[in-house]
């Protein structure tokens, strides 16, 4: 058979097989390029989120000590609605609870990181600013200073 | 007694292995940098606390954005794209105008002694402006703030403001924040002009 002869090593014309042996450290390497260049996605979104943009940005480094915020309306609007709505961790909240979820997360940290701490706001760009100035008084009074409204970088 | 050659272990199911974890790693992670507009909230305010003596109005550069995401600017309707220009002028005053902000002397490292314009930028907005006008407005002032800080910066020291910040030269980007100091406050909301 002519398939069956292709594949056999003992094949009269002799093309010989290449080896396979180093493709596992090739996929490896990869592998680990990825696990080190990226990082865990943080939570699922719940709401819809498109960013404004600017040019005037800095980026958000040690991204351990940030804190996200997310603003926007629900992606199920069936089920939500259509109005904006704050998202915290893995569920919607109400603007009461950005204090608390501010404390929370301090509370999970070493003493010292705590002035660090940046709060990272994720705002969808349709907005109002109402609902974003409310989480903001919040983080006023918790004390949570440091802000940084994500936006992505405008190219000229 | 182990026979002397111990069979060998097929390793072709290895690379296999390896694609999964790979592709597990590529599909929950996420590779993207953030980026965003740094800024810091004023603290919250002491119960009783006495008002701040008032600002002379040159000295202030109003901006008020309405719901219908309009800007009026210093008593102008104006369009986001100008607002860069108009704060520039405010901010550095080069004709020391009588409307524009006051200059005092302040003694500053490598400058010596400099005029530096009280300038204070007054951010108003409406509960229903657009977070994206928002953005704009605050990305245009920083624009600014970032233009002024970097012709000074070529013309003092010959390389750009930005890259004094990248290469952590401290001393001289304290001395030209300290000239153009960003003064961005933001007033209380306020629920005018509907939705």
């Amino acid at each position: 058979m002519k398939g069956a002869h292709k594949f056999s090593k003992k094949g009269g014309k002799g093309n010989p097989t290449i080896s396979t042996a180093s493709l596992p450290d090739i996929v490896f390497m990869l592998l680990f390029f990825f696990m080190v260049t990226t990082v865990m996605r943080e939570v699922d979104l719940k709401v819809v989120i498109v960013q404004p943009e600017a040019t005037e940005v800095e980026k958000l480094d040690k991204k351990g000590l940030v804190d996200y915020i997310y603003i926007g309306s629900p992606s199920e609007s069936d089920k939500f609605g259509t109005s904006s709505r704050i998202q915290l961790n893995d569920q919607f909240a109400r603007v009461q609870d950005v204090g608390p979820f501010i404390e929370a997360k301090r509370a999970e940290r070493d003493e010292a990181e705590v002035p660090l701490l940046t709060t990272s706001l994720k705002v969808d760009r349709e907005t109002k600013m109402g609902i974003v100035t409310e989480v903001k008084q919040e983080l006023r009074k918790v004390q949570a200073l440091k802000l940084s409204y994500s936006t992505r970088e405008r190219l000229n | 007694m182990a026979s002397k050659n111990p069979p060998e272990i097929n390793a072709s199911s290895m690379a296999d292995i390896a694609f999964l974890l790979l592709v597990f790693f590529l599909v929950t992670t996420t590779m993207d940098t953030d980026l965003g507009l740094m800024r810091k909230l004023p603290p919250p305010l002491p119960p009783q606390v006495e008002k701040p003596p008032p600002i002379k109005d040159r000295n202030v550069f109003v901006v008020l954005a309405n719901a219908n995401d309009q800007l009026l600017v210093e008593g102008e309707l104006m369009d986001v794209k100008d607002l860069k220009e108009a704060a520039k002028e405010f901010i550095e005053n080069p004709m020391n105008n009588e409307t524009l902000p006051e200059k005092k002397p302040v003694q500053v490292d490598f400058f010596g002694e400099v005029m530096v314009s009280k300038q204070v930028i007054s951010l108003q907005n409406d509960n229903g402006t657009s977070y994206d006008l928002y953005i704009q407005v605050q990305n245009e002032l920083a624009a600014a703030y970032n233009e002024l800080r970097n012709e000074l910066a070529m013309d003092k020291f010959g390389v750009s403001y930005d890259k004094l910040v990248d290469d952590k030269q401290k001393a001289k980007v304290k001395a030209i924040r300290s000239i153009f100091p960003q003064r961005i406050s933001e007033a209380e909301p306020k629920d005018v002009g509907g939705n």
